[in-house]
């Protein structure tokens, strides 16, 4: 009876050992969701969602205080692999401000004071500049996020859609004009 | 007999081969000017190497090759350089690249040219010669040759020399067998050289004996060595698309390459007749890549092959052949993968290997599409093995992962499907939206990852900024406290209290002595300029209208507004700067400005 009990205590203690040491040794820090989350928001950090960045709105998704549909610039596909991820049905777009072409900043350099205001507001460091040179943006980098836009006290950036060139042209749905039946 | 291995499904459409092939090669016509496009291979565009107005000769560089994945373009003859801007491109989309047009002076003045043997320089080097040559795959996907050529990881066993140009109407390959067979068997050996080969695999589909039998003759009429018995022509069945690589490959070796496989890792490389031909110019002549065979055929009275120039245009070249008045459209490639040119002004490119001329006679406009009965007679021809009924679903959906995971990227885009489909769907058109898609969204992805690694760099580096000031500022703070209580104990004899009480003494600059010349120099120099600048006043605006004088006004306002947010910015960070000039000023009481 007795021999029965210790070896059931002693199970019991081995187990909870094992499952204390599992919880320190494999912890995961933070959400895991909310990495996902971001994984499939376009990180153009814009604000444009009412959360400063992609990562604090994707918080925010994760704990329910926000909705998946406030993305202008991930837009209908981002939202809908956002309500695959997390199992919710589609919802078109929800938020206040409409969605634009993708883009690119322009900074004219003949009228750059070299305030670097614009270069504080880039999320994303895609202004190169120091305090009275000039400034000129790195397209390659430049999420087209409008940020830097609204601190330039000279009003010289501008923001230009991205055209189609040769090597990002595609192929398009193919669609076929249906004759009426006479 | 060498035992040759069959590729699942293929189609057999009728060749109409035998339009163009009964006529040689002909030089075609120098035409009124050449619009060569920049951008003629995979990989990087080539950037401009000559001016508008500048005179070139034949075969000069004209677009040299940026980036290790690119090839040089050359000017075709000699000429003047007309002008380097946008113009419309022989592309599905239709849309302007950069081009050097050049107007032709008839003159045909060549470049220096220097042939060499290549067993006396090094490989690197001949990629090198290669590269600048312009030399690309001529079978269609214009892969530059020199990297092709690249000893890789694995040991190339096999070289395939693809002659089998299985696609309807095409005969420039055929024609090129036919008459230049000993310099394509040249090229064959030099790619065998550089790749250190063990056999080369001439693959010739056998709806072309003339070509098999030139090139036999020609591989047998080869100075006998050690190396001589490693070449061999091979006739294999008219079969579309037999001339694929990966089709060709299997059908020479039995390798079958799988899916996301190169067939360099299973030891076998594939070039085409032409691009073979072109290495042994570009080696052995020093001639580069400036004009290939192209098949002008389909509604044409004189359907032939011509050797063209690069940048000649399109209508310059089919007028040769004399197109029928009932044409109403031309065709680049075949009739199986062929792309309609956007209009007839585009120039030839390396990738023409044939303008078809169209009527809807030729062509009857397709039939409207029906929906899939799911028959599977695609599936059926599919020579990659794909199940095209299904990625046709999934790319309709727009359901990409889908069409992922079931290939999508293995399909040759050879249009076999599409041929057998009875409803007269056009598969190949959903698989090549699918792919851009993909494509597209790939790199959307590789974007929004690169964001997000800056974004958080930038929120470090704020981070660490924020931290550094409090630091300093703590610092300053204790540093200040220290001489404070320095001063409490030493005699207070040296400035007096007034001039420098609103200056932190820790951060006057050890150097900033009243007796140091040299900045009191400078101390009075820009004092100088300063009441200069005081005292004279602009001679042009004296004789201002009022709104002049508002307007002037108004910009000065602004001008001071925004100097004013300027140093809002910058005040951190020349804080210190700043202080060290207050200090500086106030240090010699003795020294006024105006002595």
């Amino acid at each position: 009876m007795l021999s029965a009990l210790l070896v059931m205590l002693e199970i019991a203690v081995v187990l909870g050992a094992v499952l204390g040491f599992a919880a320190i040794k494999f912890r995961v820090e933070g959400n895991p969701m909310v990495d996902k989350i971001d994984a499939i928001l376009p990180q153009t950090q814009c604000g444009q969602c009412g959360f400063p960045g992609c990562k604090p709105y994707a918080t925010a998704i994760a704990n329910g205080e926000a909705d998946i549909n406030l993305c202008p610039p991930g837009g209908e596909e981002g939202i809908h692999k956002l309500a695959d991820l997390l199992g919710r049905d589609f919802v078109p777009y929800g938020g206040d401000i409409a969605p634009k072409p993708k883009s690119v900043a322009f900074i004219d350099e003949n009228d750059c004071i070299g305030c670097t205001l614009c270069t504080q507001a880039c999320p994303v460091d895609a202004i190169v500049g120091a305090a009275k040179q000039m400034h000129t943006i790195i397209a390659a980098e430049c999420t087209g996020c409008e940020l830097c836009v609204a601190p330039c006290p000279v009003d010289i950036i501008s923001m230009i859609p991205i055209e189609e060139t040769l090597t990002t042209w595609k192929w398009k749905y193919p669609i076929y004009a249906l004759s009426p039946v006479k | 007999m060498r035992q040759l291995f069959k590729f699942h499904g293929g189609v057999h459409p009728p060749t109409h081969k035998e339009q163009s092939s009964q006529s040689p090669i002909a030089q075609a016509v120098l035409p009124s000017r050449l619009v060569v496009p920049l951008y003629q291979h995979i990989g990087n565009r080539a950037k401009p190497a000559v001016e508008v107005g500048q005179r070139v000769r034949k075969g000069q560089i004209i677009g040299m090759p940026e980036g290790s994945l690119s090839s040089a373009v050359h000017a075709p003859t000699s000429g003047t350089v007309a002008a380097i801007d946008m113009q419309q491109v022989a592309h599905a989309s239709g849309m302007d690249d950069l081009c050097v047009t050049l107007i032709p002076d008839g003159q045909e003045e060549w470049i220096k040219r220097e042939g060499m043997d290549y067993l006396s320089i090094n490989k690197a080097d001949i990629r090198f010669v290669l590269r600048m040559a312009g030399v690309v795959g001529l079978g269609g996907a214009t892969f530059p040759s020199d990297q092709k050529l690249r000893p890789g990881k694995h040991k190339i066993k096999t070289v395939v020399l693809n002659g089998a140009e299985c696609e309807p109407y095409i005969t420039c390959d055929d024609l090129l067998m036919r008459e230049r067979a000993e310099e394509i068997i040249q090229g064959a050996e030099i790619i065998r050289y550089m790749l250190d080969a063990e056999e080369v695999l001439i693959g010739i589909e056998d709806n072309k004996p003339e070509a098999i039998a030139a090139m036999r003759l020609a591989v047998n009429a080869r100075p006998r060595s050690a190396s001589a018995d490693r070449m061999e022509v091979i006739a294999v069945p008219t079969l579309y698309p037999g001339g694929g690589a990966k089709q060709l490959i299997r059908v020479l070796t039995g390798i079958e390459v799988a899916a996301g496989v190169r067939s360099t890792d299973l030891g076998a490389q594939c070039f085409n007749v032409g691009t073979a031909y072109s290495i042994y110019r570009a080696i052995a002549h020093g001639e580069p890549l400036i004009s290939r065979i192209v098949t002008v055929t389909g509604n044409v009275a004189q359907a032939r092959n011509f050797e063209v120039l690069f940048g000649t245009p399109a209508h310059e070249l089919v007028s040769q052949a004399a197109p029928l008045p009932d044409t109403n459209g031309y065709l680049m490639g075949g009739p199986m993968m062929g792309i309609r040119l956007p209009s007839e002004q585009v120039g030839i490119i390396k990738a023409t290997n044939c303008i078809i001329a169209m009527s809807d006679v030729l062509f009857p406009p397709a039939p409207p599409a029906l929906p899939c009965i799911r028959c599977t007679r695609c599936a059926e021809a599919c020579p990659a093995e794909l199940q095209p009924q299904e990625l046709y679903w999934f790319a309709k959906a727009k359901n990409f992962d889908k069409a992922r995971k079931y290939n999508l990227f293995d399909c040759i885009e050879c249009g076999a499907c599409s041929y057998v489909c009875p409803s007269h769907i056009p598969l190949v058109q959903y698989y090549r939206f699918a792919k851009s898609e993909i494509w597209d969204q790939e790199s959307n992805q590789k974007a929004a990852d690169a964001a997000r690694v800056r974004h958080e760099y930038h929120e470090f580096r704020e981070e660490r900024e924020k931290r550094e000031k409090a630091e300093k500022l703590a610092e300053r703070d204790r540093a200040a406290q220290a001489a404070k209580a320095q001063k409490a104990a030493a005699p207070p004899t040296l400035p007096p209290a007034g001039e420098v009480a609103n200056v932190s003494p820790c951060a006057a600059p050890a150097d900033a002595d009243p007796e140091n010349t040299m900045q009191l120099k400078i101390q009075r120099a820009i004092e100088q300029a300063k009441l200069q600048a005081a005292t004279t006043t602009p001679k042009n605006t004296e004789q201002l209208t009022p709104e002049q004088r508002a307007q002037i006004a108004a910009i000065e306002a602004r001008r001071a507004h925004i100097h004013e947010l300027a140093s809002t910015s910058v005040e951190a960070s020349s804080a210190m700067l700043v202080e060290a000039n207050t200090e500086v000023k106030s240090q010699p009481p003795t020294q006024s400005p105006q002595e």
